[in-house]
């Protein structure tokens, strides 16, 4: 597979799950575990361009795919403007989060290039955040969209 | 899947890979599908909607052909899960799972679809049957669901708070000749109720099933809700479904 626009390939057993084959084995560990029963959304990431949660695929299933972790925003040394947003915003208290929250984000953007906050709202039904609230993650939301429209 | 002893196929994963995580599951082969092309896609022809096995909820959900054929099915794969999860589950995997909550199977049953495996073709009301005999033979694979386009549909559901699950939903047909109403949820497996169907067909209206008794015996009951409270629900959820109707 493509992680991070870098090809990798590696020998697992064929159980491995996708987040344990890019935290253990790529060591990307930015991409989190929090509740491994497909409900919190730390460990989201983008496979093909589309937001899913890593803990809910094995690593073989992404085989000749295109996975985009959060290691793989920021552009030579220049944080995604969806990162950017996230800490003008203060979008982030813990952080343990927010890497999913971003991953799953981009892919709102993705479609709904100009989310109203109900949208923003009701796409992170996936993502769970238990310090923030959520105020500050919807408001960095809207303005990484904004941002992305340039 | 003739040579493995215990086998299964893996469609999108979301039901199967945390019975697996739990230890609930020990099959002795995986069998991905996820490379077959010919399980996905969606069309309609001859007053049928035909969905791929392999469609994902997020695909069914952004589809011009079932938005424009059958709404309700669109705004059902809408509201399972979450995004990250309908970008991954899938039509077959909720069909051939049939679990008690799961959505799709109340759509199936409220339109009278019909399930397409690479054997035979199968009845909804004849795959719902509630028994914990499988209706699939060993390595049977569900390769797509055609449903009937109705006049209207809806499906409207009363979620569970912590898990999303459906404590009750309910799928609401009508067609020319009739009216079909499908439960999930509520009981060990989605069932039509013949009394709201009837009753339905006669004046398709909110009103007409207000007052009518469901059942509490052979509901689910459990840390969630009461049996008695998931009759109560149902009721609810059904009048919500054909006012929904519009």
């Amino acid at each position: 597979m493509i992680v991070n626009g870098k090809p990798v390939s590696a020998a697992i057993d064929a159980r491995t799950l996708l987040v344990q084959f890019l935290r253990e084995t790529l060591r990307l560990t930015g991409t989190h575990v929090g509740c491994d029963t497909s409900q919190c959304g730390a460990c989201v990431v983008q496979v093909d361009g589309r937001s899913v949660k890593s803990c809910t695929m094995l690593a073989v299933q992404a085989e000749g795919a295109q996975v985009t972790t959060i290691e793989g925003l920021a552009q030579g040394g220049r944080l995604h403007p969806m990162q950017e947003a996230f800490r003008d915003h203060h979008g982030v208290q813990c952080g343990f989060c927010t890497s999913g929250i971003v991953m799953s984000a981009l892919d709102l953007v993705r479609r709904f290039p100009d989310p109203s906050e109900h949208q923003i709202r009701e796409w992170l039904e996936g993502n769970l955040c238990r310090c923030t609230g959520y105020h500050n993650i919807v408001k960095s939301i809207a303005a990484g969209a904004k941002a992305m429209r340039g | 899947m003739a040579k493995a002893t215990d086998g299964r196929y893996l469609a999108g994963g979301h039901a199967l890979l945390p019975l697996l995580k739990h230890r609930l599951d020990h099959p002795s082969d995986l069998i991905d599908l996820g490379a077959i092309a010919e399980l996905k896609g969606m069309a309609v022809a001859g007053g049928m909607l035909t969905i791929g096995a392999m469609t994902t909820h997020a695909e069914v959900t952004n589809s011009d052909v079932v938005r424009a054929s059958i709404p309700a099915l669109a705004d059902l794969a809408a509201g399972i899960g979450d995004p990250q999860v309908r970008n991954r589950a899938t039509l077959g995997g909720s069909v051939a799972g049939s679990g008690p909550t799961a959505d799709y199977p109340a759509a199936l049953l409220g339109l009278g679809a019909t399930i397409h495996t690479d054997r035979r073709q199968i009845e909804a009301d004849d795959f719902f049957i509630g028994t914990s005999k499988p209706v699939l033979g060993k390595g049977e694979i569900v390769i797509a669901v055609a449903f009937p386009v109705p006049e209207k549909a809806a499906y409207v559901k009363f979620p569970g708070l912590a898990s999303r699950y459906p404590l009750a939903g309910v799928f609401v047909g009508k067609f020319l000749n009739g009216v079909r109403v499908a439960v999930t949820g509520a009981g060990p497996c989605v069932f039509r109720h013949p009394d709201m169907e009837r009753a339905l067909a006669t004046d398709f209206a909110p009103g007409a099933i207000e007052g009518l008794r469901i059942p509490v015996a052979g509901l689910r009951s459990d840390l969630h809700a009461s049996a008695e409270y998931r009759a109560h629900l149902v009721g609810v959820v059904a009048r919500r479904a054909v006012a929904a109707c519009g």
